[in-house]
């Protein structure tokens, strides 16, 4: 893929990743620290031919987003903590009724309003089950600059594939960083887009929900002469509500399924100076920049370590968590939160003794600080 | 010869969940000729409604349906609208859903004055749910919620649609058909924010515990408290007291629309005109 040299701050990069991905439609709502997503949005969407609208509330951002992308076109929007809580039921309704979005959280200290300008990585629990009911999610989590546009770019691509919201989780400290970032020339995601499948045969035969166990919906863009019908309630192949027993249980067994079939397309991480580890640090988001950092402090001081780094969140990458973890004793995970991942490279690896160092206070975690707990254990 | 509605509804979803004599199948059938009467390809027409019994109405006719969250219509009808400016979209929701939960986009739908038609059905009761107060519950009614009495002022819904900045207000009853399906095609036909309140009858879960054991007595309480605007512009302030005036109420064909306003915004962005100023608006402040 061929790459270009940019200067732009990490709020910044999401919003251009969204435009250069065909993305149309922008619904917000002002909040720190993700503002400046809506700020680029409001720019570049009618820029490009498309809407840009602040909406009077969270959760009219993002019913305003579903709204669109549900008439056809690519769709997004962006907050952060608080407004995740908010918009949470209009996630479930996307999950039931298969909605493809992109929703870009910039993670800020909670719970509540918590410390809305400090950095914080307390929503990752969240993302997995933001609303009530039976999903299975998928989280991207951008650990540098160019990952803040790369992942966004591939957010929109999955949430097309699977048809359901992808969150992309930023934390303050990435999304208000800036710099200098190399990310794929806005021809190569054009030449890389996977729009949502589309149903070509006779109206009447068209049965948007009636796909196989693993598959996500096929659902046409509005006003084309499909005219079918949307809803958060069960529903059975054509869309709407039902209560049968068998038709209920099928659609809520394949909305976890035709994600968990498929999870080795999701799967993504980054292993860095694992080789020859004989110390695992796990880390995500602006935090692997400081573990990145650490090993290199640890290594001079003879300490063999190395950073396993999920990017995506959820589902996890269990299997390669799970190698790892068999394969070296001593591990740490750096966490922005209390062990909120944790738990789940606990679940993956089956091991309760994996240390962690956790911070709460709204301040980013030094390298000094990961060097001092790893010479400790 | 008798009016064809199959073609504007899902015939296979009939009979409705509606109850017996029920005013949201006259809001159904007066929307329908409404379409009609407009020459509308139903094709172009997407039709959002909310939760409740009006909710129901999105899954009866035949165009493209949203049945979304409870009172969040009009945020999902803008993202619609504004992604395709050159379409219709119409909003169903009941007095809960678009005044109670929903308050919040319904005032903001009519400030914008996006080209949106909401029929506001408004039974002055929780209905699905069994006999709630609703915003517009009178005080002194039984509801389940206030069994000794409602004491919660009511919303003047129609009030608050002309303050809030709607270009099309008006109100109908559900006893009035013919009047109704003119002024819901006449919501639709505005270019702008339509705001069509239809009173209508919930004998059931309003009218059982209020002394309105039927449909038609459910009605005769609405009739009771109505008046056509006409009327109701020569009367005294005293007489008008306890009164809701019917017809159109509010009608601003000069006023700007939010989707054609954006059009500027795309013009601006793409060095096609110069930035917005107030000079580009009549109303300063």
């Amino acid at each position: 893929m061929a790459t270009r040299e940019v200067i732009a701050g990490g709020n910044e990069l999401a919003a251009k990743a969204a435009a250069d991905a065909g993305c149309k439609f922008f619904g917000g709502y002002p909040i720190t620290p993700s503002s400046e997503i809506m700020h680029e949005m409001s720019d570049l969407m009618p820029e490009h031919g498309g809407a840009c609208i602040q909406m009077e509330d969270e959760i009219a951002g993002v019913a305003s987003a579903i709204g669109a992308s549900m008439s056809g076109v690519r769709s997004m929007t962006a907050t952060s903590g608080p407004g995740i809580s908010l918009k949470a039921e209009n996630l479930g309704f996307a999950q039931m009724a298969e909605v493809p979005l992109v929703v870009v959280n910039v993670m800020r200290g909670g719970p509540s309003t918590g410390l809305p300008t400090r950095v914080s990585q307390g929503d990752i629990a969240q993302a997995k089950n933001p609303s009530h009911g039976d999903y299975k999610s998928i989280t991207l989590c951008a650990g540098n600059l160019a990952e803040c546009y790369t992942q966004t770019v591939r957010a929109f691509n999955l949430a097309d594939r699977f048809m359901q919201p992808v969150i992309v989780l930023l934390d303050e400290t990435i999304g208000h960083m800036h710099g200098k970032a190399v990310i794929p020339t806005a021809e190569d995601v054009k030449a890389e887009i996977k729009l949502r499948k589309q149903f070509t045969g006779e109206a009447s035969e068209y049965k948007p929900y009636g796909v196989a166990q693993d598959e996500p919906a096929v659902l046409n863009p509005m006003f084309k002469g499909y005219r079918y019908h949307f809803t958060g309630l069960h529903h059975n192949a054509t869309g709407f509500p039902t209560e049968e027993i068998e038709t209920c249980r099928k659609l809520i067994e394949r909305l976890f399924n035709k994600v968990e079939a498929h999870e080795d397309e999701l799967e993504s991480y980054e292993e860095f100076m694992l080789e020859d580890a004989e110390f695992l640090l796990i880390a995500y988001g602006s935090v692997s920049l400081a573990a990145k950092e650490a090993i290199r402090h640890l290594r001079a001081a003879g300490i063999k370590a190395g950073l396993f780094r999920p990017i995506t969140i959820w589902p996890s990458p269990a299997k390669r968590i799970k190698y790892w973890t068999d394969k070296i004793q001593k591990v740490l995970i750096v966490e922005l939160n209390i062990g909120q991942y944790r738990d789940e490279i606990q679940r993956a690896s089956g091991r309760l003794d994996i240390e962690g160092l956790f911070k709460v206070n709204g301040r980013p975690i030094s390298p000094y600080e990961i060097v001092e707990k790893a010479k400790g254990m | 010869m008798a009016f064809n509605y199959d073609n504007f509804l899902r015939v296979d979803k009939m009979p409705t969940l509606w109850c017996w004599g029920c005013g949201d199948g006259v809001v159904l059938k007066a929307y329908i000729r409404a379409i009609d009467s407009l020459g509308w390809d139903k094709n172009d027409i997407c039709l959002v409604s909310g939760i409740g019994c009006s909710g129901r109405f999105s899954s009866y006719v035949d165009c493209n349906t949203v049945h979304t969250t409870h009172g969040r219509t009009i945020a999902f009808a803008t993202g619609i609208k504004l992604a395709n400016p050159d379409k219709h979209v119409v909003c169903v929701a009941g007095d809960g859903d678009a005044l109670a939960i929903g308050g919040n986009h319904t005032i903001h739908g009519c400030r914008r004055n996006i080209d949106i038609t909401l029929i506001l059905i408004n039974n002055f009761i929780y209905g699905l749910t069994n006999s709630q107060t609703s915003p517009t519950t009178p005080q002194g009614f039984w509801t389940v919620s206030q069994q000794a009495g409602n004491i919660d002022p009511t919303f003047n819904a129609c009030k608050l649609a002309i303050a809030a900045g709607a270009s099309f207000v008006g109100r109908e009853k559900v006893s009035e058909p013919k009047k109704l399906e003119k002024l819901i095609a006449k919501g639709l036909a505005h270019k702008g924010f339509s705001f069509v309140e239809v009173l209508s009858n919930c004998h059931i879960n309003l009218g059982r515990k209020n002394k309105m054991n039927s449909a038609m007595e459910n009605l005769d309480w609405i009739d009771s408290i109505t008046v056509s605007k006409t009327k109701y512009d020569n009367m005294s302030e005293e007489d008008r007291k306890n009164l809701l005036p019917t017809g159109i109420l509010h009608e601003d064909d000069n006023a700007k629309e939010y989707c054609e306003m954006y059009e500027q915004v795309r013009q601006v962005h793409q060095g096609k005109r110069k930035t917005i100023t107030q000079d580009d608006f009549a109303k300063k402040i």
